[in-house]
């Protein structure tokens, strides 16, 4: 039910290799390619959800053989030919010369700062009440799917599908990203912090007072 | 519909990852639809100006003053933006405190949120396939990657960063840094501590 991208959990990735301390060195394309996603936000033409579910919707192959970078980059050159913002033939090098209906919309350097300064907040007023209060116990919904699209876009990991936890912390009401990701509206309703025990998720858990805790939406929650 | 496609439009571009990014910012500034000059600021923001150095004031305050603490924990927003710290991926964020019963850690298994604004741009290994798929099933074994052995009796508390609320780490503050200034504490204070991969550097 869910695709590549949703791998917590899963056996068989090796060790971990630490980096020094700091800010992390990008290579130069690498840099260009968060660069060039970010401004191309400016056009308007997509939201967060949107654009992660770009990256989700490569095709398994490539989503295992792109490095993280290369996985940002083909997901927006999709997502700029899917909203219509470039053509085929564009991507091609052959498209139309000239300036762009959008051009007004391109980020300036001098607009940078107070655009990544601004930010995007996903919090908003609901008329969805909320339901569970800190310390009630919950269960997650299973499969873990969107249910409003099938195959479509939902923050709701596989490897706590049908886990019983309990809410830990209240985050108000933010934008429902498996609404959202598809222009289907923003659907806000109540977001919380969820803890598992980590005997809940794993057959073979590490240590029996561990917890994994996960920011579920309340459309994923029932009571338990 | 979820506009799975056969045929992906990005496969029009060249397949090497250099000339691929080189080709679109070639045809997006052709049309006017970015300007240059905004990426080379971007690159220059995360490269030179927001990074990890941020989180460590937030911690070094947090650990000298303990009102500053008291309202970190309880609602970090309102003090964050008086920092200057609030922006793109730190809009909601969460501070969450290590203690002898608990150690705190980070991931995000579904793509790689992490809290721009005041760690900067995430290390390769966060994002990477080992770190994202094993961080939450065995901490412990990803800790000790990173050269960390908890002692016996603490819980490890991961928090999977699956919305768009933040998590910073506020690591404990090690023995022999009494009396230390901010600035002193700050040094302390490694991003891997503040990811919860990590622990504080011992004074030397």
């Amino acid at each position: 039910m869910t695709r590549v991208h949703d791998m917590g959990g899963r056996f068989g990735d090796g060790a971990i290799t630490p980096e020094a301390d700091g800010i992390p060195r990008l290579g130069d394309w690498q840099a260009r390619a968060l660069a060039l996603t970010l401004a191309t936000g400016s056009l308007g033409q997509w939201n967060i959800d949107v654009s992660r579910h770009a990256r989700e919707r490569l095709s398994p192959a490539d989503y295992g053989r792109f490095s993280y970078f290369e996985k940002w980059i083909a997901a927006l050159a999709d997502l700029l030919v899917e909203t219509g913002v470039l053509t085929e033939e564009d991507l091609r090098g052959g498209g139309a010369a000239g300036v762009h209906p959008l051009a007004g919309r391109a980020m300036k350097a001098e607009a940078v700062a107070g655009v990544l300064a601004r930010g995007g907040p996903a919090d908003r007023p609901s008329n969805v009440a909320a339901r569970f209060e800190v310390g009630q116990a919950v269960r997650t919904l299973r499969p873990a799917a969107n249910r409003l699209v099938d195959g479509g876009h939902t923050r709701l990991p596989a490897y706590a599908a049908g886990a019983r936890g309990r809410i830990v912390l209240k985050h108000g009401s933010h934008v429902l990203p498996d609404s959202s990701a598809h222009r289907l509206g923003e659907a806000p309703e109540p977001l919380y912090a969820v803890a598992f025990p980590a005997s809940e998720l794993w057959a073979d858990p590490e240590a029996p007072g561990d917890e994994v805790v996960l920011d579920l939406w309340q459309s994923y929650l029932e009571p338990a | 519909m979820p506009h799975d496609h056969h045929d992906h439009p990005h496969s029009l571009l060249p397949p090497d990852p250099a000339l691929r990014v080189k080709a679109l910012e070639t045809i997006l500034t052709r049309k006017g639809l970015i300007d240059p000059a905004a990426l080379d600021e971007i690159i220059d923001t995360y490269q030179n100006r927001i990074g990890p150095q941020n989180g460590a004031r937030v911690v070094a305050r947090a650990w000298a003053d303990p009102a500053f603490k008291a309202a970190l924990l309880a609602d970090p927003m309102p003090l964050l933006t008086k920092l200057g710290y609030y922006g793109r991926q730190g809009e909601h964020m969460v501070v969450v405190e290590n203690t002898p019963e608990t150690h705190n850690m980070v991931v995000c298994t579904l793509c790689s949120c992490y809290p721009w604004p005041l760690l900067g741009i995430p290390p390769g290994w966060y994002k990477s396939d080992a770190y994202r798929s094993r961080a939450v099933r065995e901490p412990r074994k990803v800790l000790a990657e990173f050269g960390v052995v908890l002692p016996e009796g603490t819980a490890v508390r991961v928090w999977d960063s699956t919305a768009e609320i933040r998590y910073l780490v506020l690591p404990m503050r090690p023995e022999g840094s009494e009396g230390l200034d901010e600035e002193a504490l700050a040094a302390l204070v490694t991003r891997d501590s503040m990811i919860g991969t990590g622990l504080a550097r011992v004074p030397a």
